[in-house]
């Protein structure tokens, strides 16, 4: 308990990286949100409640297109249900405290790939540092992009529009060149919520919902058959 | 208000999944089909959010949208850069909607 305040502010060093790779995408959601019909105080809730940056974008991605908010929901909750893995492997690795539970709230893709990459135990205070320091990449990111977001140029504006595909191709296209099976997952899931639309399925978030199921079965079968890693 | 649900309902779903191991379990016991089938729903999720909506990106101009696509995606694989990726995708597509 002597050195957890040292602990404390080596998690916070080490999540440097985290908070500068949070910023630019916390600065187009943002953006995105100012863009969008969001006000300043919606939009900083928005970041500093959910603190989940991949369904914070599709949500807004989502409203635009008109989808229901217990499909947004739904879609949110299916994209970051891969948390509760992240946690489940989180938590063989971590010192016991009575604060345990409070480390949860902050478990994100790169938190954990951090913390995992640390030889176990990791000590509550390490993580709580590493957690806090990218918490405070993503709101205050948020917060500069939103004011940002009022001194654009029309033409800059109307090319924003790019942004929010822009970061998911940046997240998907290296990985998806990496491995086959993530290419395919991609392109099943897309063909599928394409296809559906063309169809005439008019909900988007039911499409996309269908779209990730297919993909990832699409995956889960391409590894179990060919034992293709990534 | 409608936005305020959103957060709320959202953040409720968020917190559910990195919260509950720390709750409940001790030892993580999930199969591993299942957590193959998991670990690919980031990537079916981005696959099935750029296609089709990413011709729509841009209600302006389809040309400048897909302009700025090939450029993303040329740059995502150059760099590995979410900040070039977004900034060089943006302004490619701005040059299209300029010219």
């Amino acid at each position: 308990m002597t050195s957890s305040r040292e602990e404390f502010f080596q998690g916070i060093t080490t999540g440097l990286p985290v908070f500068f790779s949070y910023l630019p995408v916390a600065i187009t959601f943002g953006l995105l949100a100012r863009t969008g019909e969001l006000d300043i105080f919606q939009t900083v809730s928005f970041s500093a409640l959910v603190f989940a940056g991949a369904s914070q974008l599709i949500a807004l991605n989502l409203l635009s297109l008109g989808v229901s908010i217990p499909e947004i929901i739904a879609t949110t909750f299916l994209v970051n249900l891969r948390h509760l893995l992240m946690s489940a492997s989180l938590i063989t690795r971590i010192k016991e405290t009575p604060l345990l539970p409070i480390l949860g709230l902050g478990v994100t893709d790169e938190s954990f790939a951090i913390a995992s990459l640390k030889p176990a135990p990791v000590s509550a205070g390490f993580l709580g540092g590493l957690q806090i320091t990218g918490y405070l990449g993503w709101v205050v990111g948020t917060a500069i992009g939103f004011g940002a977001g009022q001194i654009l140029p029309e033409i800059l504006r109307q090319a924003m529009g790019l942004a929010i595909y822009a970061l998911f191709i940046a997240l998907l296209a290296p990985a998806a060149i990496r491995s086959r099976t993530v290419f395919v997952v991609a392109i099943i899931a897309g063909g599928i919520n394409w296809g559906l639309a063309l169809i005439g399925l008019e909900q988007a978030g039911i499409r996309i919902v269908l779209g990730i199921l297919g993909g990832a079965a699409i995956g889960t079968i391409m590894e179990h058959k060919g034992g293709i890693k990534n | 208000m409608r936005i305020y649900l959103l957060i709320l309902g959202m953040a409720l779903v968020t917190v559910i999944p990195r919260l509950l191991p720390f709750i409940a379990l001790k030892i993580d016991k999930i199969p591993s089909l299942l957590r193959v089938f998991l670990s690919y729903i980031p990537f079916a999720a981005m696959g099935a959010l750029i296609i089709p909506g990413i011709g729509d990106s841009i209600p302006e101009s389809t040309t400048a949208a897909l302009g700025g696509t090939i450029a993303a995606t040329l740059i995502a694989l150059g760099t590995r850069n979410l900040l070039l990726t977004i900034g060089g995708g943006v302004f490619t597509s701005a040059l299209f909607l300029l010219f």
